[in-house]
């Protein structure tokens, strides 16, 4: 080995060996956030390895130098600019259009191998040559072009700019993603084969799989797929590997693919679906209305914000249960200063926080966080649970399915077997919402009708507004 | 490299993929995948291959350099943003009153 190669290895080996302890110190608290920085060190060290080799190799041509410049100057400043500026309530989405430009990266990368082959004789790198090659360039293309509409899709619908179009809640779409699959099958034979122009065809038959398998899940199985599209992207990175012969590109790839998938299945048994029926099963409030509908509410207390306020006032625990219409409503800060009014007067307040709360695991942490609500009085779900009985008044905001004791007790209902809060073990339950609409299982929710519920109407931010003023009134919190 | 050693590297990093990832808190899974995505971007070094190997070929270099941007999006945004998220977590301790 020459001088160059021999660093360029060093370096690969201490990006893995640093990306690996990136990923590892990310699942820690403590360690979390010098785990991100230093997976992002490692990544501009393996930029550098990648270019001084070439430096010390076959040299990096001037215009080569424009491009990579300009590349990369519009990509990070765009990046940079979207992450500091987006809501954190749109976080999930946005995790999703980065996985779908890095997807739209492998694609590139293939495609323009496969289009340009190029001749000249560098070692590596005459494309078209080998068997492996062409099946690498055609995986990175298929996984690549899945991940970027299917990403794109996923974003769409969770910002609201696409609803679910009803044909595809029929068996119709099975029909019309096989077609699609086998459609990219053929193409996929007919490039290994050699006959070139079939990429075209594989690039427009995956992506159109790609929508055609994201666009009939429901909302609340979104997550589920985020994750699941950031574990192709993995795959997408490890086949351009392949196709580039880099190393470091599989190892890190793979790494990404196979944590993908666990966080997946995670994902997946926090809400109780198989992530089978998540991928083909469709939403769930289409099957809910057919399996189990179990009828109308019959017995709904509604109250006041200031019934609310006094029996508050009252209580000595009380432990909130926020939801996505919290962050939806943006009222996470405003349920903070009800807390802290509350805090003021004695009275224990705690979060309970289900797995699957907000729109992503550990998406309500991050909102509640960024309301400086403290690290301790987040409880989760297995933690908070047996303290429900002992407690005084939970208040439910904008949560719904998480809450559902039907999940116990209705081994009818699609929600059976999913874990959720055991609210109604309290003495008295508000659910603060907008309306009687179901929550994102569409399924009615058996906490509403039992007599210890009380519902108030109404925005969250408003009512809990109309909460700080009225305890206020009682002189709670002043002292 | 050998298409097989490749292989071998597939499979390792895939095993230690599937091993880094035990047990995480709930509280992380955003933030994890978040900064999980991020390294998928990893395909920027696939992307400054293209451009180093394209030798003058326009097209190429086009090709390349947008995906280079893409993938840089993915890395640079993606870092951002995990970062934006856990500094909240770090910042509570400080924080308590």
């Amino acid at each position: 080995m020459n001088l160059p190669v021999t660093i360029k290895f060093v370096i690969d080996l201490l990006a893995v060996l640093l990306l690996a302890l990136g990923i590892k110190g990310l699942s820690k608290v403590k360690s979390a956030r010098d785990a991100n920085r230093l997976a992002a060190f490692a990544m501009s060290l393996s930029v550098l390895g990648l270019l001084s080799y070439y430096l010390g190799t076959s040299g990096i041509a001037i215009q080569s130098w424009i491009w990579i410049i300009i590349g990369s100057i519009l990509g990070s400043l765009v990046g940079a600019i979207l992450a500091k500026k987006v809501p954190m309530t749109s976080m999930p989405e946005t995790v999703a259009l980065f996985n779908g430009c890095g997807g739209m990266s492998s694609l590139l990368v293939a495609l323009g191998v496969a289009i340009f082959p190029i001749s000249g004789g560098q070692e590596n790198f005459d494309f078209f040559k080998s068997l492996i090659n062409e099946v690498s360039i055609s995986v990175s293309i298929f996984v690549g072009a899945i991940t970027f509409t299917g990403s794109i899709v996923a974003m769409a619908k969770l910002q609201g700019w696409l609803s679910t179009p009803g044909w595809t809640q029929s068996k119709v779409r099975h029909f019309v993603n096989i077609v699609f699959a086998v459609a990219s099958l053929i193409a996929f034979f007919d490039l290994i084969n050699g006959n070139t122009s079939s990429i075209w065809l594989l690039v427009i038959v995956s992506s159109l799989l790609g929508i055609g398998v994201t666009l009939p899940i429901g909302g609340a199985d979104m997550p589920v797929v985020i994750s699941l599209l950031n574990s192709y992207s993995g795959i997408a990175a490890a086949a351009a590997g392949f196709v580039v012969d880099s190393q470091l590109l599989i190892v890190a790839g793979a790494m990404v693919g196979a944590a993908g998938l666990i966080l997946t299945q995670v994902m997946c048994k926090g809400m109780n679906r198989s992530l089978v029926s998540v991928l083909f099963g469709g939403s769930l409030s289409a099957q809910s209305t057919t399996s189990s509908g179990s009828g109308e509410y019959t017995n709904i207390t509604s109250c006041s914000v200031e019934e609310c306020a006094l029996t508050l006032e009252a209580a000595n625990k009380v432990i909130i249960v926020p939801g996505y219409g919290l962050a939806v409503a943006q009222a996470q800060h405003t349920l903070r200063e009800v807390t802290k009014k509350l805090e003021q007067n004695g009275i224990e307040v705690v979060y309970a926080i289900h797995p699957v709360a907000g729109r992503m695991p550990g998406h309500m942490n991050v909102l509640l966080a960024e309301a400086d609500v403290p690290y301790e009085q987040l409880k989760e779900m297995d933690v908070v649970n047996p303290d429900f009985p002992a407690t005084d008044v939970v208040l439910v905001l904008g949560a719904n399915d998480v809450v559902n004791p039907q999940a116990k007790n209705d081994n009818s209902s699609p929600l059976y077997g999913m874990p959720v809060l055991d609210v109604q073990e309290a003495r008295t339950v508000f659910v603060i919402k907008r309306g009687m609409s179901a929550g994102y299982s569409g399924i009615k929710n058996d906490l509403f009708d039992l007599p210890n519920t009380s519902m108030v109407f109404g925005d969250a931010k408003k009512v809990l507004n109309d909460l700080i003023g009225e305890l206020k009134d009682l002189g709670v919190g002043e002292k | 490299m050998s298409f097989v050693s490749l292989l071998w590297v597939l499979l390792l990093g895939s095993l230690l993929g599937l091993e880094l990832i035990g047990k995480v808190p709930p509280t992380l899974h955003t933030p994890l995948m978040s900064g999980a995505n991020a390294i998928s971007g990893i395909t920027m070094l696939a992307a400054l291959t293209l451009i180093v190997k394209a030798e003058g070929n326009l097209p190429l270099l086009i090709i390349g350099s947008v995906s280079l941007g893409f993938a840089l999006f993915n890395v640079v945004g993606g870092f951002f943003v995990t970062d934006r998220m856990l500094a909240m977590f770090s910042r509570k301790p400080s924080n308590k009153k």
